[in-house]
């Protein structure tokens, strides 16, 4: 028997591929991207040896504080949205739809898979000022308010871009939580209701608590992906007014190849890196009896 | 768990429930009105995009927003596949994603059996090297492979896209089929070994099979990141003849000089509707894989 689950030529051949791919794709050009901090230049000019120079810059640079400043601010304010408005649907789902409502969860997921691009350029047009005017701008007319240039201050523009990121994410961590609701034993929400639990009541006291596992997976989950966030910053607001809504993605793309600086852009993925690894400690940290349950 | 142990509180000794014939149609309306409005949410913005699709450059400029258009003209259709270049940049994203898909399922699915099937020491450690991977952000491996494919001379050709979705869609799909098969018993792969099978054979005829469904779920998955993406997109067409959809969707405006809104909705309206396509047939499946893909990753 274990000469043949243990074969060493199968392994070999059947698992070598995919590491070797895996590790000179990915895990190769990490350690590389390490050894580009401590250097300046690009792969048309050549390389300069300049040592801790990017490091030093990394901690004094006023756009890599504002781009982490942005970066985590999106990150809190996406993933308070996306799992609250996700919740709040889930309940909506499980309480009031029950099970008639399959064309409605269907219908909310729709947009998670759109491309980000046609979504974002969709918002811009929703929300354009001029020459058209959009259909956001022209509600407020109707009511006497004037046009907003949406994306001409900052708030503003961090304002569009929530709205359009909770619209197109909702409907995934609602159907995300959702199934979480549905792992909740009927007996017990039974019983609680005999007991005169209703409503928010119940909520409180039997949900909350029985999906709260779920719950923090998916706020996890939401944190990695938001400190990600590239495509859609990219197409709605490519990082303005200004510099105000670029995050670190953004900030690294823009000195890697509209600069042309790699090292110092090496050294700021790195940060972002850091970042994310924080996370990912906290997603073991937490969820360690669920991966081994699988 | 007991919920007999909840405290009671005086307004539980109320009557707890209205007669059950008339409670059941008040209370479904705040229900109807959220489903409503929900609905509207959704569908309207879309709905605003596929009429604008028909408009002419006059009709954005001095009719509002919300009229309806005046006749149903299909040349912004015409001008975006042809003008806009979105048929020839739909194309590159199909050169680009459908290989780099079916390579990555191939290597993935065969490493996923071998790191929960098979037995051999460091399995562990090398399935956490893989899980590693889903955190890693792309910004960190861009700038070496740039350089290298600078180096090799390929970055005129779609093969840096291909090469690098099939490294970065690994992770996942090691992680996925890994789980998916420890779903199967170990007993199945004992018989079959135990009537005289090889590895390979098991690998092939009776793992593969049994898998077929999840293979499905995670081919699909994967599909729409590589289809939406764009960092790396961004990061390896360097001419536009190698744009993929995304690419050429961002860039849009730049084909006419000034924004013809004509014809850049009809491009959204084709990114948005052919993935809508694909969402009527398989929309339960789509929902579902997404979402044990991210409570696993």
């Amino acid at each position: 028997m274990n000469k043949v689950l243990g074969d060493r030529r199968a392994i070999a051949l059947l698992l070598g591929p995919a590491l070797l791919v895996y590790t000179l794709v990915m895990l190769i050009p990490v350690v590389w991207s390490l050894g580009y901090t401590l250097f300046e230049g690009n792969a048309i000019s050549g390389f300069e040896f300049v040592g801790t120079d990017n490091l030093v810059r990394l901690f004094t640079d006023p756009r890599v504080a504002e781009a982490l400043r942005f970066t985590l601010l999106y990150a809190v304010i996406i993933t308070a949205g996306q799992v609250l408005l996700g919740y709040l649907l889930a309940l909506f789902y499980v309480f009031v739809l029950r099970n008639r409502g399959s064309v409605v969860r269907t219908l909310v997921f729709f947009p998670v898979i759109i491309p980000t691009v046609a979504v974002a350029l969709m918002f811009q047009k929703l929300f354009e000022v001029a020459p058209q005017t959009g259909p956001v701008n022209a509600l407020l007319n109707v009511f006497g308010v004037a046009s907003i240039d949406w994306f001409g201050s900052p708030v503003s523009a961090i304002v569009v871009l929530v709205i359009m990121d909770l619209w197109r994410s909702m409907g995934f961590y609602a159907v995300l939580l959702y199934t979480g609701l549905l792992d909740i034993p009927d007996d017990i929400m039974e019983s609680a209701r005999l007991d005169g639990a209703n409503g928010w009541r119940m909520v409180r006291s039997i949900v909350l608590p029985l999906s709260l596992p779920v719950l923090l997976s998916s706020i996890i989950f939401s944190i990695n992906g938001t400190l990600k966030v590239f495509d859609s910053i990219v197409a709605l607001t490519n990082g303005g007014p200004g510099t105000a809504t670029t995050p670190l993605t953004l900030y690294m793309f823009q000195t890697s190849f509209s600069y042309g600086e790699y090292g110092y852009g090496a050294s700021i993925a790195l940060l972002l890196t850091i970042l994310c690894l924080i996370v990912t400690v906290f997603i073991f940290r937490s969820s360690r009896r669920d991966v081994t349950k699988g | 768990m007991s919920t007999a142990t909840l405290p009671t509180s005086s307004e539980q000794q109320r009557p707890r429930r209205r007669p059950a014939s008339r409670s059941g149609s008040v209370r479904r309306i705040p229900g109807t009105v959220l489903i409503v409005l929900l609905v509207a949410i959704e569908v309207l913005p879309l709905l605003w995009l596929l009429m604008n699709s028909f408009k002419s450059q006059d009709e954005f400029l001095n009719a509002p927003t919300w009229a309806l258009p005046r006749e149903l003209n299909l040349q912004n259709y015409v001008d975006a596949w042809v003008t806009g270049n979105i048929g020839q940049y739909l194309g590159n994203s199909v050169v680009a994603v459908f290989p780099a898909l079916a390579l990555m399922l191939l290597l993935g699915v065969a490493a996923g059996f071998v790191l929960e099937v098979m037995v051999f020491r460091g399995r562990g450690g090398i399935l956490l090297l893989f899980l590693a991977g889903i955190m890693v952000p792309g910004q960190m491996i861009l700038l070496p492979l740039f350089s290298v494919y600078f180096q090799a001379g390929i970055t005129g050709s779609l093969w840096p896209l291909i090469i690098t979705y099939t490294a970065t869609g690994l992770p996942l799909t090691v992680f996925m089929m890994a789980t998916y098969f420890r779903a199967i018993p170990r007993e199945v792969f004992e018989a079959s070994t135990l009537d005289g099978a090889s590895i390979f054979r098991s690998f092939f005829s009776v793992a593969l099979p049994m898998a077929r469904n999840s293979i499905v779920t995670v081919g699909l998955v994967q599909f729409f990141f590589f289809w939406n993406d764009l960092l790396i997109a961004l990061t390896f067409t360097n001419s536009s003849q190698l744009r993929t959809v995304q690419v050429g969707l961002l860039n849009f405006t730049g084909q006419f000089g000034a924004t013809q809104y004509g014809p850049l909705f009809a491009a959204i309206c084709i990114n948005v509707f052919g993935i809508l396509a694909i969402y009527l047939v398989l929309n339960q499946r789509i929902m579902a894989g997404l979402a044990s893909g991210a409570v696993k990753g």
